[in-house]
């Protein structure tokens, strides 16, 4: 019986992931590409060699956690599309906690994982406390917040740590000896233990929403609002956890990208992890452990994508953005088919099984 | 004096998008859906209106055509969010997200470049003409929404969708054109960014504009002129922030620019702090 209904589950990623591919065929052929050589693109790009495999597990991570993000929001009913701007906020917290940090090792990449989680928590409750008290849109405060946040953490990085030996939009490095080291098996990329830190994170969720009395109370005022409040809770307090506690998983992304990859706090590192949260949660179903699986797929779309630009005369790293938003599109209409077409079907089931209405 | 004037003029340059964005919106949203789509819809209409201003030598028929572009990809909402009934704000951002990688990928085909279109030349591009139109649009949408009956409907639509069914209404249709219209004016809105303020597309011009229209729609209670009045407040705040930057060009105050150019968005978001959602929201906004 659960088995049944899990796979049912399966049916619309499924059939959405193949309507996205037929989209993208089509519009490939109109600009006179051949899909199959894109697909090529993809995988060889994807998991080509040990190296691309690390690549895309390393674009997996962060949008394992953005995508977990994004679906706490959208359990409480809310549309966190403020993800990106938290990240980035932690991701500043973190190199400033590494930079002024004790050089103690441990000491620091405690302190630095710890600033990020503030980090991603403060940007993240500032949304909740625009949406739960003072009735603000969360998506156009949570817009806005992300164009703020873009522009104080470059104008931070960049007139008061900037790193004074690089041409680069980037703050002063970490000491070597903090930075999180990488497994050799994927070769160079920046693969190490602390990519564990997102299935874990989405193992607490997961335990979270089953086991806890809070976890449960934030999934029904998504669920049902009004018995929620005649349950006598309060919806306005949930909706600021769930911005807030989005704001805290975004905030991991900003450990990672400083501790496990560039040491540093880079303007711009993230190539829209946020956004790309949103995809990775609905075809993921909101479920951490299928959170977990369409961020994978999504992170070899991304890795494959990069190698548009150069192998297709036509075709860019955009084109993962357009199938994206293709998954999207799919994933979140109540049905697949018009309920014109859904009558006319019923209309001639009934015929051909000799049935009067 | 003079620099006052100045200011006034240049706030109603930069509002003007915003006013075609905001009275789309208004549309959409007084017949009761939620269009977070304003943003891709105007990006949209940026581009084509930038590439067909170019390619006809007339800015006119690159802002008819950047209205049907926006009005395309307006059935593309539709068709989603009513046909199939999905999630308003979900996929509005979806078409967002559309709207973000279609432009670069058509510019490519297009112009061989994703960045850009290319520059048009003084007779590509408007003076002053899309203001006018605008002023136009806001005036007639005002009176039409109160005194015809269609704008009636629109009204009854977002409000009480049931008492329009039972008066043989179909509740479906007056949503179906609203967001339709949403669409056109949206493009319009995008045209003129790109026809009139600039002189070409640029990737992702339209940085957050199509949410300002949505922050000026609340701000201004879903009714035209308020919601007109809101988008001069973020032309103004444009505007002021675009005069200061001309201003602080030595070296020593570089580092105040960046926090400048932020005006605009924190501005946007008091906004929405301060205007407390209230009885002047449509009923039923979001429902399917």
């Amino acid at each position: 019986m659960a088995f049944e209904k899990n796979l049912r589950s399966l049916t619309r990623p499924l059939s959405a992931l193949i309507l996205g591919a037929f989209v993208s065929a089509i519009l490939i052929r109109i600009v006179g590409e051949s899909p199959w050589k894109v697909a090529e693109i993809f995988y060889n790009g994807a998991m080509g060699s040990a190296y691309d495999l690390g690549l895309s597990l390393f674009y997996t991570v962060p949008l394992i956690l953005t995508g977990l993000a994004v679906s706490v929001g959208l359990r409480a009913r809310l549309f966190n599309i403020g993800v990106e701007g938290q990240l980035t906020v932690a991701a500043l917290a973190a190199a400033l906690a590494g930079i002024w940090g004790p050089q103690d090792v441990i000491l620091n990449r405690v302190l630095g994982f710890a600033a990020a989680l503030l980090g991603g928590f403060l940007w993240g409750a500032i949304l909740g406390y625009l949406k739960a008290r003072r009735q603000a849109h969360e998506v156009v405060a949570g817009i806005m917040l992300n164009f703020i946040a873009y522009g104080i953490t470059s104008w931070l990085a960049l007139n008061f740590f900037k790193n004074p030996d690089s041409q680069n939009p980037e703050t002063i490095p970490l000491i070597d000896a903090v930075r999180i080291p990488a497994w050799s098996y994927f070769q160079s990329a920046p693969i190490g233990w602390h990519v564990l830190l997102a299935p874990l994170a989405a193992m607490l969720l997961w335990g979270f929403y089953r086991w806890t009395e809070a976890g449960w109370a934030m999934e029904a005022v998504g669920e049902n609002p009004k018995a929620a409040r005649e349950a006598g809770l309060s919806i306005a307090q949930k909706q600021f956890w769930a911005l807030a506690m989005g704001g805290m998983i975004a905030g991991i992304v900003g450990f990672i990208e400083v501790y496990g990859n560039s040491g540093k706090f880079i303007v711009g590192f993230s190539p829209a992890y946020g956004f790309m949260g949103i995809a990775v949660a609905l075809v993921g179903r909101l479920h951490p452990f299928g959170i977990i699986l369409s961020a994978a797929l999504f992170g070899a779309i991304h890795k494959g994508s990069l190698d548009l630009d150069f192998e297709t005369e036509w075709i860019t790293r955009d084109f993962a953005q357009i199938l994206q938003a293709v998954l999207i599109l799919f994933m979140s209409c109540a049905t697949l088919v018009p309920a014109g077409i859904q009558n006319r079907w019923e209309g001639l089931k009934r015929r051909l099984y000799g049935q009067r209405p | 004096m003079d620099s006052v004037l100045d200011i006034i003029l240049s706030s109603i340059r930069m509002a003007t998008p915003l006013w075609f964005a905001a009275m789309g919106g208004l549309l959409a949203e007084r017949s009761g859906v939620v269009n977070l789509a304003l943003e891709g819809l105007m990006l949209i209409g940026a581009f084509t209106g930038a590439a067909v201003a170019y390619n006809m030598g007339s800015p006119v028929i690159g802002f008819i055509a950047a209205g049907a572009a926006g009005a395309l990809l307006a059935i593309l909402f539709g068709f989603f969010t009513l046909t199939l009934k999905g999630d308003q704000v979900v996929i509005g951002m979806g078409i967002n997200l559309l709207s973000a990688g279609l432009t670069p990928f058509l510019n490519k085909y297009f112009f061989h470049v994703t960045s850009s279109t290319p520059s048009l030349s003084i007779d590509q591009r408007f003076v002053y003409g899309p203001t006018l139109f605008a002023f136009g649009l806001i005036v007639s949408v005002s009176f039409w929404l109160r005194r015809s009956v269609s704008g009636l409907w629109v009204r009854v639509a977002g409000e009480h969708p049931t008492a329009l069914a039972s008066a043989g209404i179909r509740v479906k249709r007056v949503r179906w054109a609203a967001v339709i219209f949403s669409g056109v004016f949206a493009g319009f809105g995008g045209a003129t960014m790109s026809t009139m303020l600039a002189s070409a597309f640029s990737r992702q011009m339209t940085a957050g504009a199509g949410f300002m229209a949505i922050a000026a729609l609340i701000l201004g209670r879903w009714a035209p002129l308020p919601t007109a009045l809101g988008c001069f407040l973020f032309g103004l705040t444009d505007s002021i922030q675009i005069r200061l930057q001309g201003q602080l060009t030595g070296a020593d105050s570089a580092w105040l620019l960046q926090l400048i150019q932020l005006g605009p968005y924190i501005v946007t978001l008091f906004v929405l702090a301060g205007a407390i959602r209230s009885s002047s929201t449509p009923k039923a906004l979001g429902e399917n």
